[in-house]
């Protein structure tokens, strides 16, 4: 479809990532992923690989494509653990693009990232590039959630079907229509579990006005000035996780040692509890952290201060790297940081999808965390 | 039952011959530029000991940093393939695809990706390309490369990809010595497969380092088995541990935390062990050093598999302290100890020497550190502890005070009270606790898998089952055998109650029937 490309957007105006913006993005990415995504790393690799194989890899901010334009979002499905293992061919991502054109009968303008948070923050960058389309600086989320439906567009009101999901093997498997956001992510859950644990899904596309209002603006753009503040600081010594603070507004609410950590499955989902015990600024205090998959509320002493869709970040009090869920682990020394939600989370239709209550915590009232001065 | 435990150090080698539980002898001499010279010399010592008419030794447990510092120093190093069979899964990322430059271009590794391997739950990904398999063999043995390391996506679930192809690549390379990934790593495909290359080109190392040591026991005039210990504080014959270098990565700081157990009875405690160039700390938990579960760099390759989790710090007996400054570290002399330090007649100031002046240890002349300015020692001393306090503080596993034992040549650093520690604990022979923990050693076996369509307790039976078998073909006495550790964490997304368990037992080695 290269011949029939459209001029939507000025070349001038767009971003090239560099090898040292994909290790801030893989950090940053981490941070925003608050437990979840999946690890960032294989996608980096891939989207390295790609930029050694001379695909440029680019991002735009949606008010810089002509607002018709045809942006379609994209991004990995699958159990992480089974991520690990099973490896991507590579082009999963591409075919799902091409998959769609076909559909649509229309060329792809931009490609858009669900989920900054964790692993989906480098799908689309490596689908983009090897289709020489920009990837547009914003996402659906702002940080990671579990389920499809939790998107900013499906909760403010795209249809996020027709769909394509594309394996490793070939497979390419297109959903009409889907009653709703929920039984699309029933049944794409049922189909990566046929494909093996692990597919690339592209969402219907939307317009690029949609996006400027609906989109969390400016993920890339933040993942890794985050990235960059938390290896700046390492490399001089400064401390990292009040460089990431002082960078987006957040808060370390507790510096502790993991002192107890219970696992156990609900409805299909890993859950659990982390109980922290304080030292320095919070000797002598507890705190304990909700996980399903992310991590969901903060509370000391059995009060709760920070709840999702807020952000609430795990990290290595040395390294100031983010600790996934499945990585945290008795004894590990951790600071946890806080940062607000995008304004697009907060509203009452969001909070219905990525509130407590959504999370199984009914009796939780969402409270948005102040910024810090 | 009379064992020697050596333990070859970069700074100093170490040698224990035990009795039963009682300890006959210990030797500290320095490492040898050549290495085998200062095993001779620690083997001697220890056998004069011994004594007349006292019988034969049974056995002799010896670790090694070799094949460690072969693959930091990228020198020693054998050219090889890897093969992996996997696609179409992982075609953009070919196998060693995040090493380092430099030891990327000492290995020179040839590599194939063939059609092949598996799901997660045991369906074939796609059916296995025999001929691209044997294509491979036979540019491998054109090439005249015989170290191969072979890799199948899911291969720690189902092995029968890794060994239908090691068969395929035999019948063209009949002298192929072949590295499965299988038996090596974790779910996890580019960190095990980096193992296995790893392991792949220490091969020739692994027996030129056994058959090193089988000369110097031979010169020693010991004849008895020969074991090499592992990175989880077990041994293995030495024989079979040549094939798999990397299971002796970390078995030095993890034998100084079996002999600290042995030395002090404490089964649950925290380990310093102050080496001559650095310090490793570790947690003792039932006797065994904690595993960890993580990424674990190994000269800048991420790997994924047996090693104990350990925070290494700059500080030794032999780091340099700077006399302007008082900055400690991070470099050492090293083995040059006895000849660069100042109270051995050199002129490079060691934490060694303000240990000296400091009163907390003799060694040397004191004479050569009396002209130090008794402030600048304190600070130093001072800052040093603090140094190891936080390492401590940082690997303790809960906010209880526990024991902290302290161990190693250089455990006279170490305060006698350490914030968040119930006592810290010296023994008369921390000194060699390294080389007395390899000769207490035992067998151990390991199963990481994931568990489909089953109870949680019929997969932790499961598991439990394989790794019993495992410790036996390892060369563990079945009725020794008890369970480590057991570890199982659901697996999100997936249906049939699909969980990843990890059981680890352990046992007395099988002496045939001698025991």
């Amino acid at each position: 479809m290269s011949e029939t490309k459209r001029t939507t957007f000025d070349r001038s105006d767009l971003r090239v990532l560099t090898r040292e913006d994909l290790d801030a993005l893989e950090i940053g990415a981490g941070i925003l992923g608050t437990g979840g995504g999946g690890n960032p790393y294989q996608g980096k690799l891939l989207a390295l690989q790609a930029m050694n194989d001379g695909y440029e890899l680019s991002i735009l901010a949606p008010d810089r494509i002509a607002q018709e334009a045809v942006c379609m979002p994209v991004g990995g499905i699958g159990a992480p653990v089974v991520g690990v293992e099973r490896i991507r061919e590579g082009r999963e991502g591409l075919r799902c693009l091409r998959a769609m054109e076909e559909l649509l009968r229309a060329p792809i303008d931009a490609v858009v990232c669900e989920e900054i948070g964790g692993a989906n923050s480098m799908s689309p960058l490596v689908a983009a590039g090897l289709a020489g389309l920009p990837v547009l600086d914003c996402d659906g989320m702002g940080r990671a959630f579990p389920e499809m439906q939790m998107t900013t567009f499906s909760i403010y009101g795209h249809s996020s079907t027709p769909s394509v999901m594309c394996d490793l093997h070939g497979n390419v498997v297109t959903f009409t229509h889907a009653a709703s956001e929920v039984w699309h992510e029933r049944m794409a859950r049922a189909c990566v579990v046929a494909q093996g644990g692990g597919a690339m899904l592209a969402a219907a596309p939307m317009s690029a006005r949609f996006l400027c209002r609906y989109a969390v603006p400016d993920s890339y753009t933040r993942a890794i000035a985050l990235g960059e503040a938390v290896m700046t600081a390492r490399r001089r010594q400064e401390d990292p996780i009040a460089a990431l603070c002082a960078h987006q507004t957040g808060r370390q609410v507790f510096t502790g040692k993991i002192t107890d950590l219970r696992r156990h499955l609900r409805a299909g989902f890993a859950v659990g509890e982390l109980t922290l015990t304080g030292f320095g600024n919070h000797h002598g205090e507890s705190a304990e952290v909700k996980i399903q998959n992310e991590n969901l509320v903060f509370a000391r002493e059995g009060i709760v201060e920070v709840s999702v869709p807020d952000l609430i970040v795990i990290l290595d009090i040395d390294s100031g790297h983010a600790i996934t869920t499945e990585m945290l682990r008795y004894g590990q020394r951790v600071s946890v940081v806080a940062l607000p939600a995008p304004q697009l989370l907060r509203s009452e239709e969001a909070l219905a999808v990525v509130g407590p209550s959504a999370f199984g915590y009914p009796d939780i009232a969402y409270v948005p965390l102040e910024p810090a001065a | 039952m009379k064992r020697i435990g050596i333990d070859v150090g970069g700074t100093n080698t170490d040698a224990a011959m035990v009795d039963g539980d009682t300890i006959v002898a210990t030797v500290k001499v320095p490492t040898s530029e050549d290495v085998m010279s200062g095993v001779r010399t620690a083997l001697d010592a220890v056998s004069d000991a011994r004594g007349p008419g006292n019988g034969p030794i049974d056995a002799v447990m010896i670790g090694t940093t070799h094949f460690t510092n072969a693959i930091v120093e990228r020198a020693r190093l054998e050219r090889i393939a890897v093969i992996r069979i996997a696609l179409p899964s992982g075609r953009s990322l070919p196998p060693l695809i995040d090493w380092p430059d430099d030891l990327r271009r000492c290995v020179d590794p040839m590599m194939f990706m063939v059609h092949g391997g598996h799901e997660y739950d045991g369906r074939a990904l796609v059916e296995m390309r025999d001929d691209e398999v044997r294509d491979a063999a036979r540019a491998i043995r054109d090439a005249g490369i015989t170290a191969i390391a072979i890799s199948a996506l899911f291969s720690p679930l189902t092995s029968q990809c890794e060994r239908r192809a090691a068969d395929l690549v035999r019948e063209i390379l009949p002298n192929a010595r072949i590295t499965l990934s299988h038996t090596l790593g974790r779910i996890g495909l580019l960190e095990r497969e980096n193992v296995a290359a790893l392991n792949a080109t220490l091969q020739e190392l692994g027996r030129r380092t056994v058959k090193a040591f089988d000369d110097a026991l031979a010169t020693a005039g010991i004849d008895a088995p020969f074991f090499l210990t592992q990175n989880d504080g077990t041994v293995a014959l030495a024989s079979i541990a040549a094939e798999n270098p990397v299971h002796c990565f970390a078995s030095g700081p993890t034998n100084s935390m079996r002999g600290a157990a042995f030395l002090t009875g404490e089964n649950d405690a925290m380990v310093v062990d102050v080496g001559g160039t650095t310090s490793d700390i570790g947690c003792l938990s039932g006797g065994f050093p904690r595993e960890a579960n993580n990424i674990v760099h190994v000269g800048g390759v991420r790997t994924l598999f047996r090693m104990p989790d350990l925070l290494p710090i700059a500080l030794g007996g032999g780091t340099i302290v700077d006399a302007k400054t008082g900055a400690i570290g991070p470099r050492s002399v090293g083995y040059r100890i006895t000849q660069d330090s100042l109270v051995f007649g050199g002129e490079t100031l060691t934490t060694s020497d303000i240990g000296v002046a400091a009163g907390l240890v003799e060694m040397g002349d004191h004479d050569r550190v009396k002209g130090l300015d008794p402030a600048f020692v304190s600070q130093t001393l001072t800052r040093l502890r603090e140094m190891v306090a936080d390492g401590f503080d940082r690997m303790k596993i809960s906010a209880e005070s526990i024991p902290l034992i302290a161990v190693g040549g250089g455990a006279f650093l170490v305060s006698d009270t350490v914030a968040g520690a119930s006592k810290v604990i010296r023994t008369e022979n921390a000194g060699t606790a390294n080389a007395l923990g390899a000769a207490m050693a035992q067998v151990s076996g390991e199963v990481d898998q994931v568990f489909s369509r089953m109870s949680r307790e019929n997969a932790i039976a499961e598991a439990e089952s394989a790794a019993r078998t495992n410790a036996v073909a390892a060369g563990a006495r079945e009725e020794t055998l008890s369970t480590l550790e057991i570890e199982d964490i659901p697996i999100a997304y997936l249906r049939d109650n699909a969980r990843r368990v990890r059981v680890r037992v352990i046992g007395d080695i099988d002496f045939g029937g001698a025991g």
